[in-house]
């Protein structure tokens, strides 16, 4: 198309032209699914935004029903973060075990961070019933729907994450540590994290600003 | 069994026969129309005995470029679709004066001019944009595939399956009367207590999450699987303006999906976040419907703008004027595209401080935008220009879009918004940014790698019928909107008052008897190019003389695409290889590892519709079965490990020596 004829190729060997224009080997390009799992729980932490910022609006919205100062037993919530703070720590300690190729001892921590989360969601189901039962459901407010509907999602992220937990072990049990399982437990890792951090954000927001008069 | 009334309640929810429209005649009547056309493709698919190859080859693909163009023919069904609400509309308003009320009564418009909006957005422009990026992306790149090519089979079926349940409205129930946006508390339960936003929400909840996928798909793609020496500043514009809508897509999808699910509990739970009672705040939906809707437009625009790039620069001869300045203009309309959602609803009344930043925002935007037309400007400048279809859309694109972009401009002046606000001033601006960019965009892209698809260009001379009817009737169509958006005229009425507005109705539906003859050329222009298509056969892969690398590959290219990863060393990589001497490579060629085809994708998406059609309709039985099967459905697909296979060498070979003779025969 041009007439310009470079010296790359009109003097050298027909191997190193091909070497410029194309990689002769097998190529392997990156693997993208870390990087695509930041990009899903960025788009989680959006619709987290949304809820966040639904809450900022309405979370004093009390329609005459009750606040958050009534309602919310932070006993109870202190160890609701407890235990869900510490599964972080537990679901640490599997990935060390994993690191260290060891199967069982990773399947054990798994199993104490998925009983862990089970308990927090156990919790957290009998917080709402007992709102419920005084009156104070999802329909009493705009605060109490930006309530429930903040906290239930993060409630749903947990049973969701938990359901994924129990898949991962048996998926552990049938292959072992492949690499497969190995990614997919990171990205479970990626995960569990960013929830606890989530709580983090419900826990200050909500409950301690929500406790305040 | 059905006949204890609460089992009844439990399996078919609110679905009765009343909910089909017997006493509608035009609905009766297309319905009958899809009915035989769908049995015709049917009859058709056996006859030929299609179902296997359908199966195989297509559903359950995982090749980027079958699924880039199953997108496009999706886009283009939804089209007609789209389409046919907005010529029954051209006419109802062109005829509803006076005495007469026309022939679409009220409840029936209302719904024709909600459904054309969410159709051609979310099912037209949507599947037309993602189809191109999946189909052209990969092989700018010197990919071959996306990064994760089960999950793009997904998002398309998701994609699809939306769309299916936006038509289902048509014949079972009916859709939402409330405008695309559904604003509530018009949208919500007490106004809108039918099923009309249940399928609004479930359709675009499904479909979102396709496309929310397929934006994480191809952000992965783009950052992690560019052949070696393509840095950032080398890709081609294309797939920048890829990268840039797709970073759009994940920061913006989950909005709608948040505020679509809080609207799903207003109206099913009973909470109040919409509601004007309870604490509830109309207000924080129309917010957050444009924090996803504002960026949602220029999702839209942005592939546009990098196809009329590809396009100026081929068909001028040159290289592209001012690369970077198009990748920051790129980027710096991406970040803005985020800072003036709330000059959808000045009138809301924030005040002069509010409303001044996002006025002037928006102005700001227009910066950027102008850059981009002086680059192709100074492109075609001194080039060799030829004017093939591709071009002849972008030239027509370049002096509609800006008109619509000036009115832009001016609807971003609040207090000149005060008075044009829902006005046929606003229809006419986007439908002029939204035609004149993203439409003509698209053609454009179709026709230019249409050969590259199919192996065949597309005959010229109907294409130019499609482009001259297009385009006069786009001006003729929208032109009097403007005109009568000044004089005052609010949209979505399905009856005037005042006979002297009626000839501009009159004009308005002219112009869309003429984009029907467009849509009509370009549907000809398909049939007779696929008769034709020995004389249009495309041997060389390079039909247009391009410059980048997806034309260094054969048209259709291979199921790999590329048998041995190319080097990169200039943003116009298939220009710089053909004038360095570039050799096909002939032989030492390897065994390609692929991804396996698969079902799964298929499956789920199908599941979801299901569960969906079922909450629609408050089935709570046939929604729960289908819920926890999609859940099932879901965990049982991850314990399947065995998900690639290789294409052996000998295949490699075979291919790769086809395409030798191919091109030694036609020198």
């Amino acid at each position: 198309m041009s007439e310009v004829t470079s010296p790359v190729a009109s003097v050298a060997p027909v191997a190193v032209r091909s070497a410029r224009f194309y990689v002769t080997s097998e190529h392997h390009p990156e693997n993208g699914t870390l990087l695509g799992f930041w990009l899903y729980l960025m788009s989680d932490c959006l619709v987290f935004a949304c809820l966040f910022a639904m809450y900022g609006v309405l979370g004093r919205s009390y329609a005459a029903g009750p606040s958050g100062a009534d309602l919310f037993e932070l006993p109870l919530v202190a160890v609701n973060t407890s235990l869900l703070l510490l599964s972080s720590i537990t679901y640490g300690v599997a990935m060390l075990e994993m690191q260290r190729n060891r199967l069982l001892a990773t399947l054990a921590w798994l199993g104490i961070t998925g009983l862990l989360g089970a308990g927090f969601v156990g919790v957290e189901l009998h917080e709402f019933a007992n709102l419920i039962h005084a009156g104070a459901g999802p329909q009493r407010s705009a605060f109490l729907s930006s309530f429930f509907t903040l906290v239930g999602t993060h409630g749903l992220h947990v049973s969701v994450g938990v359901v994924w937990l129990v898949t991962m072990m048996v998926q552990l049990t049938q292959k072992g540590l492949i690499p497969e399982n190995r990614r997919r437990l990171l990205c479970l890792s990626m995960f569990w994290h960013f929830l606890d951090v989530v709580w983090i954000g419900v826990f200050t927001f909500v409950y301690l600003m929500g406790a305040l008069p | 069994m059905l006949d204890h009334p609460e089992l009844k309640r439990l399996v078919l929810g609110r679905l009765t026969w009343d909910a089909i429209p017997f006493h509608e005649p035009i609905l009766l009547w297309t319905f009958v129309a899809v009915a035989l056309g769908a049995a015709g493709v049917v009859a058709a698919v056996t006859y030929y005995r299609l179902w296997g190859v359908l199966w195989r080859d297509w559903i359950t693909s995982i090749d980027h470029k079958k699924i880039g163009i199953m997108y496009v023919i999706l886009g283009l069904v939804m089209l007609l679709r789209g389409f046919s609400d907005a010529i029954m509309m051209r006419a109802q308003q062109a005829i509803s004066f006076g005495h007469s009320m026309g022939y679409l009564p009220p409840h029936h418009y209302d719904q024709i001019f909600t459904a054309h909006g969410v159709i051609m957005i979310f099912f037209v422009a949507m599947p037309l944009v993602t189809g191109l990026m999946n189909f052209i992306v990969p092989l700018q790149i010197g990919a071959r595939d996306v990064a994760f090519p089960f999950l793009n089979n997904f998002s398309f079926w998701m994609t699809t399956f939306g769309a299916a349940l936006v038509m289902m409205s048509l014949f079972v129930g009916e859709f939402a009367r409330t405008g695309w946006l559904a604003y509530p508390p018009l949208s919500g339960i007490a106004s809108s207590p039918d099923v009309g936003v249940d399928y609004y929400i479930w359709s675009l909840q499904i479909a979102g999450v396709g496309t929310l996928l397929s934006g994480i798909n191809l952000i992965a793609t783009i950052v992690k699987m560019r052949a070696p020496g393509m840095t950032l500043m080398k890709m081609p514009v294309f797939t920048w303006t890829a990268l840039c809508t797709n970073v759009l897509i994940v920061a913006a999808f989950p909005v709608l999906t948040a505020v679509l699910a809080l609207l799903a509990l207003d109206r099913y739970v009973g909470t109040s976040f919409f509601t004007n009672d309870f604490g509830g705040n109309p207000m924080m939906y129309v917010n957050l419907i444009w924090i996803w809707g504002h960026p949602e437009v220029y999702i839209l625009i942005l592939p546009a703008f990098g196809v009329f790039s590809e396009v100026v620069a081929t068909f001028s001869g040159k290289r592209l004027f001012g690369y970077a300045s198009m990748v920051y203009a790129t980027v710096v309309i991406t970040i803005l595209s985020y800072l003036v959602w709330l000059h959808h609803f000045f009138t809301m009344g924030s005040g002069a401080s509010v409303n001044s930043f996002f006025g002037i925002t928006t102005m700001i935007i227009s910066i950027p935008t102008g850059a981009k037309m002086f680059n192709w400007l100074f492109t075609m400048y001194r080039g060799r220009i030829r004017f093939e279809l591709p071009m002849m859309w972008t030239i027509g694109f370049m002096f509609t879009f800006m008109i619509g972009g000036m009115t832009g401009v001016l609807l971003a002046v609040p207090p000149a918004d005060f008075a044009l606000h829902n006005s046929l001033f606003l229809v006419a601006h986007f439908h002029n940014v939204i035609i004149g960019g993203v439409l003509f965009g698209m053609l454009a892209g179709i026709t230019y790698w249409f050969p590259k698809a199919f192996g065949y260009r597309l005959d010229p001379f109907w294409g130019k019928c499609s482009f001259w009817f297009w385009i006069t009737g786009f001006w003729f169509a929208f032109m009097p909107l403007y005109v009568l958006g000044l004089m005052g005229v609010t949209r979505r009425l399905s009856h005037f008052e005042d006979p002297s507005l009626q000839i501009w109705f009159q004009i308005a539906a002219f112009g869309a008897v003429l984009i029907l003859l467009g849509i009509l050329s370009f549907i000809v222009q398909l049939v007779v190019s696929f008769r034709r298509r020995e004389s249009l056969r495309d041997t060389t892969g390079d039909p247009w003389d391009g410059r980048t690398l997806e034309w260094s590959t054969s048209s259709p290219p291979p199921a790999y695409n590329f048998a041995f990863t190319p080097r990169i060393h200039d943003t116009d990589t298939w220009a710089d290889m053909k004038r360095q001497r570039y050799i096909r490579p002939q032989d030492g060629f390897n065994a390609i590892h692929m991804p396996k085809n698969t079902g799964a994708g298929f499956v789920l998406a199908a599941l979801s519709a299901v569960c969906a059609f079922a909450l629609i309709w408050q089935m709570w039985l046939p929604a729960g079965i289908a819920f926890v099967a999609l859940l099932s459905a879901i965990i049982v697909h991850t314990f399947n490990y065995d998900r690639d296979f290789h294409i052996p060498a000998d295949e490699v070979v075979r291919v790769e020596n086809a395409r030798t003779h191919l091109l030694a025969a036609h020198v």
